[in-house]
């Protein structure tokens, strides 16, 4: 490692109205690194990025960022760029209807006196797509391949900009863990065979600990740490943890023993088509049931049908031409709505909050009440009062941060929001809750309170059906665990015999082929 | 004091419609030399501009839920044409046939809705499509002109409600009364509401702010009694039943499972699905629900110009469109008030009169109109931004 940094950025200090987001913030980057930034949700990490990438403008903050030996001052994103600072968003910014070649180049066409030349832009977009390892044709509409390959046009069209310093905001957040290792497996190669160098934002410690060579910790807007991963000491993620949340978290899943009781949801040979292609079954003959005070986890890798499972079990809420039945204690129930699945007792907690399960310009109490408004309403006319006793006892209860339920659901985190989806399903007082991704993209100190939400309905009798993409914490949390793989349920595995390999066969297993 | 301040410049947006009402008020008061405000101005003020109210309240709704209605015009035609046949060719009483108009306007809104709600085809189209097929209805079925109306169905829109109190000086009791009654009923809500939020420890305005408020809309709505009291028929019929449907519907989207579901369905339409809102129905109801509103509109419409017109209702939809959007109902749907469109439909209102008192040509006052529309949405979505940073 070469001893002057490339990027340097001291006394970074920002100021909101009313908040510091950070004060006197500290980052070294040297060339061909992958230096990990991680800290709990608001503590500061977007920000820093956002000041180093222009977003906030010279003269919006205080302190210094030199890049390359020379001081900077960006005045908007296209000025870093210029320098050769590429920002991959959380949110991928692709167009969805244009082909992956186009989105590559998008903005910066190979073109001559504003005609395209589409030799160029194909070729040299092949040639991007072998860097990254990507295998798709380059007229491929975005929409037609998957979230994982839509990272790697991301990572192509910074590539093509000639970038010297790739910052990636959460790379793996939308991502199952095969295509998280394939891209982890390219930031390595990037970096050694490129000499790239690399800011990588990342709440999954074990993703750190696989590719980074340095560590910078953020709590509260200030720098806590800069680790050496390759120094004497080994880094180990406990350690990151206790520096990121200021205290030792001794476990990371609350010590949990469930009283289970009889069964409650049974879904029998469930199978459910694409909605548009349909003759493409994405569940296929599906089976399993969920006991009153139990967890249960379901794995899978993306595009498993996971989550088309549980939505089309909630009133058809997906797919089409579904088939199969639903038990609730033992009787057969109508979920064809999803009205009727609530009131047969069902409820489900989607993975996309932001777009499927919040309206964001509504307060929090709105939300809460949202799908039980009949519990609180007489003849049609909804009673506030009630509604501000329910959302205020949900507040105190799941310790929603935030001074009032009349702020927006839009501007709480993550985490808290999360928190106000549940409370709006807990209130419909469900017998079985379908938690999908229930702590994807919250920081370890909410992930911790949601496990003992979850541990609370246990207690309270109710099933609970945990679909993760994180096996550590299906491991840790559930009392049994269904694996599916390419729509269909591969088996089952007890707490006490499952790990995480044996599930990761299951998850891998392919079709038997049929005999005929 | 430097908290009031800071107070309102966060919610400018909320107050910004008032004083833009003030404002174009105080403005016009000017220019027309103190006419625009003469006491027989301000009710013809009102029994001119009950239309626009009228069908920004249903437009409210549609727009809330991610819609758009053009078609209101030409029902409103349609319906009148109906309205006065019966009357004036089957010698339907006239109570018969306002009931009539009100079941005409919810049967088109259900023929809508059906297709928007059921058959998934976009609203803009639907009544666009609307626009043209009841435009064309109106004409074959009326005409030009069908008049002849009984009296009593050209008082709604024309009469006043009778001086059974006697006057004190020149000032018509009734209408004090009424006056009285409503700032005394506004006092006590604005008071219930604040009493609840402080009970639940709920942010409530300074209370220097909430009283000055409350004085402030007294002495508004009391100048406003005072002119009308003094107008050549006190309270206009028009102006109660204006008043009772902005009731009806305030409480409507505010307090009722169907308000909340519309403003679900605007604000996210999949997690409405997925919270159980019956978006179907949901949005099959606010279009019967405009349709209906269509309806009273159209009475007012024929009430007024005392007979049914084929061209009556040109440009309505645009009018009420107008009023929501200058009222702050936002473009993208999910957020949007009943008194804010009201509101804007003062705007126009006042706008119309203003501009006719002082004889400007028609033409221009289109333009005008669309210049306000523009700079209104304008100002709305770089306060928005301002904010949102």
């Amino acid at each position: 490692m070469s001893s002057t940094p490339i990027l340097t950025m001291v006394d970074i200090t920002k100021e909101f109205p009313g908040v510091k987001a950070l004060s006197e913030v500290n980052l070294t980057v040297y060339p061909g690194e992958i230096h990990a930034i991680c800290g709990e949700n608001g503590a500061g990490k977007s920000t820093l990025m956002k000041v180093l990438s222009g977003v906030y403008p010279v003269g919006t903050y205080e302190g210094e960022i030199h890049f390359n030996g020379e001081p900077c001052q960006f005045r908007n994103i296209r000025d870093s760029e210029h320098k050769g600072i590429a920002i991959i968003h959380q949110e991928l910014a692709l167009s969805p209807y244009l082909s992956i070649a186009e989105n590559i180049f998008l903005g910066n066409e190979r073109a001559s006196r504003g005609v395209i030349d589409w030799n160029a832009t194909n070729a040299e977009a092949a040639k991007l797509l072998r860097m990254v390892g990507l295998d798709s044709d380059p007229a491929t509409r975005i929409v037609d391949i998957g979230v994982g390959r839509q990272q790697l046009v991301e990572i192509a069209k910074a590539l093509s900009k000639d970038v010297k310093l790739l910052i990636l905001d959460e790379p793996t957040a939308a991502l199952n863990d095969e295509d998280s290792a394939n891209l982890l497996a390219l930031m390595r190669r990037l970096r050694d065979e490129q000499g790239m160098t690399m800011i990588m934002i990342s709440h999954k410690l074990n993703e750190i600990a696989a590719v980074s060579d340095s560590v910078t910790v953020i709590r509260d807007g200030q720098t806590i740490k800069t680790l050496d991963m390759h120094g004497e000491e080994p880094v180990t993620e406990d350690v990151i943890i206790s520096l990121m949340v200021g205290r030792s978290l001794d476990n990371r899943y609350p010590v949990h023993t469930s009283t289970i009781g009889s069964e409650v949801l049974r879904v029998e040979n469930w199978t459910v088509h694409h909605p548009i292609q349909n003759e493409r079954k994405v569940v296929d003959d599906a089976s399993l049931a969920v006991r009153a005070g139990e967890v249960v986890g379901l794995a899978g890798l993306m595009g498993a049908g996971r989550t088309e499972l549980a939505m089309s079990v909630f009133g058809r809420a997906y797919g089409a031409n579904v088939s199969g039945k639903v038990f609730m204690h033992g009787k057969e129930v109508d979920t064809s709505s999803v009205g009727k699945a609530i009131a047969a007792g069902i409820a489900y907690a989607t993975e996309d909050r932001k777009r499927y399960g919040l309206n964001l310009i509504q307060p929090i109490k709105t939300n809460i009440v949202a799908s039980a408004l009949g519990k609180l309403s007489s003849r049609g006319v909804v009673d506030r009062n009630e509604e501000i006793r329910v959302a205020e006892g949900y507040r105190r209860e799941m310790r929603i941060k935030s001074p009032s339920i009349d702020i927006l659901s839009g501007q709480l985190s993550g985490g808290n929001q999360q928190k106000v989806v549940l409370s709006k399903w807990i209130y419909t007082d469900p017998d079985v809750l379908i938690l999908d991704e229930p702590t994807r993209g919250i920081d370890v100190g909410a992930k911790y309170e949601i496990y003992q939400i979850i541990n609370t309905l246990s207690d309270a009798g109710k099933g609970v059906l945990v679909i993760s993409s994180e096996l550590p914490e299906l491991l840790g949390i559930c009392d049994r665990i269904y694996t599916m793989s390419q729509g269909r349920i591969t088996g089952f595995l007890d707490r006490a015999e499952a790990d995480q390999e044996k599930l990761m066969v299951l998850m891998t297993k392919e079709r038997e082929r049929a005999a005929s | 004091m430097n908290s009031v301040a800071q107070y309102l410049s966060k919610n400018a947006r909320e107050y910004g419609i008032w004083i833009a009402l003030v404002l174009i008020v105080i403005l016009f008061q000017i220019l027309t030399s103190g006419l625009l405000l003469i006491p027989n101005n301000v009710a013809s003020l009102i029994q001119q501009n009950a239309y626009v109210m009228i069908l920004a309240m249903g437009m409210v709704m549609v727009i809330v839920a991610g819609h758009i209605d053009l078609s209101v015009g030409s029902i409103v035609a349609f319906v009148g044409g109906i309205t006065a046949i019966m009357m004036d060719s089957w010698g339907v009483p006239w109570y018969l046939a306002v009931l009539g108009a009100l079941v005409a306007g919810a049967v088109i809104g259900s023929w809508q809705g059906f297709w928007v709600a059921y058959v998934g085809i976009p609203a803009f189209i639907v009544t666009l499509a609307g626009m043209l097929i009841f435009r064309g209805l109106a004409i074959v079925i009326v005409g030009t002109t069908v008049a002849g109306l009984p009296r009593p169905f050209v008082n709604i829109s024309n009469g006043s409600l009778p001086n059974a109190l006697g006057f004190v000086g020149n000032l018509d009791v009734v209408t004090l009364v009424i006056g009285a009654l409503g700032v005394a009923a506004l006092v006590w809500a604005q008071l219930r509401t604040r009493r609840a939020a402080v009970k639940h420890d709920i942010a409530v305005d300074p209370a220097g702010l909430f009283w000055g408020k409350i004085v402030l809309i007294a002495v508004f709505a009391g100048y406003m009694t005072f002119l009308l009291a003094n107008s050549a028929g006190g309270t206009p019929i028009v102006l109660v039943l204006v008043g009772v449907l902005i009731i009806a519907y305030t409480f409507l989207l505010n307090r009722t499972v169907f308000g909340r579901h519309i403003y679900a369905i605007g604000g996210n339409l999949t997690a409405a699905i997925l919270s159980g809102v019956n978006t179907r129905r949901t949005n099959f109801m606010i279009f019967v629900n405009i349709g209906m509103l269509a309806g009273v509109a159209a009475i007012v419409t024929t009430s007024r110009a005392g007979a049914a017109v084929a061209a009556a209702g040109g440009n309505y939809e645009l009018d009420a469109i107008a009023a929501c959007f200058i009222g702050g109902t936002a473009v993208t749907g999910g957020i949007g008030k009943i008194s804010g469109a009201m509101i804007g439909a003062l705007i126009m209102g006042v706008l119309n009169m203003g501009l006719s008192i002082m004889a400007v040509d028609a033409a221009w006052q289109q333009s005008i109109k669309g210049l306000v529309l523009l700079l209104a949405v304008a100002l709305d979505l770089i306060g928005k931004r301002r904010t949102g940073r």
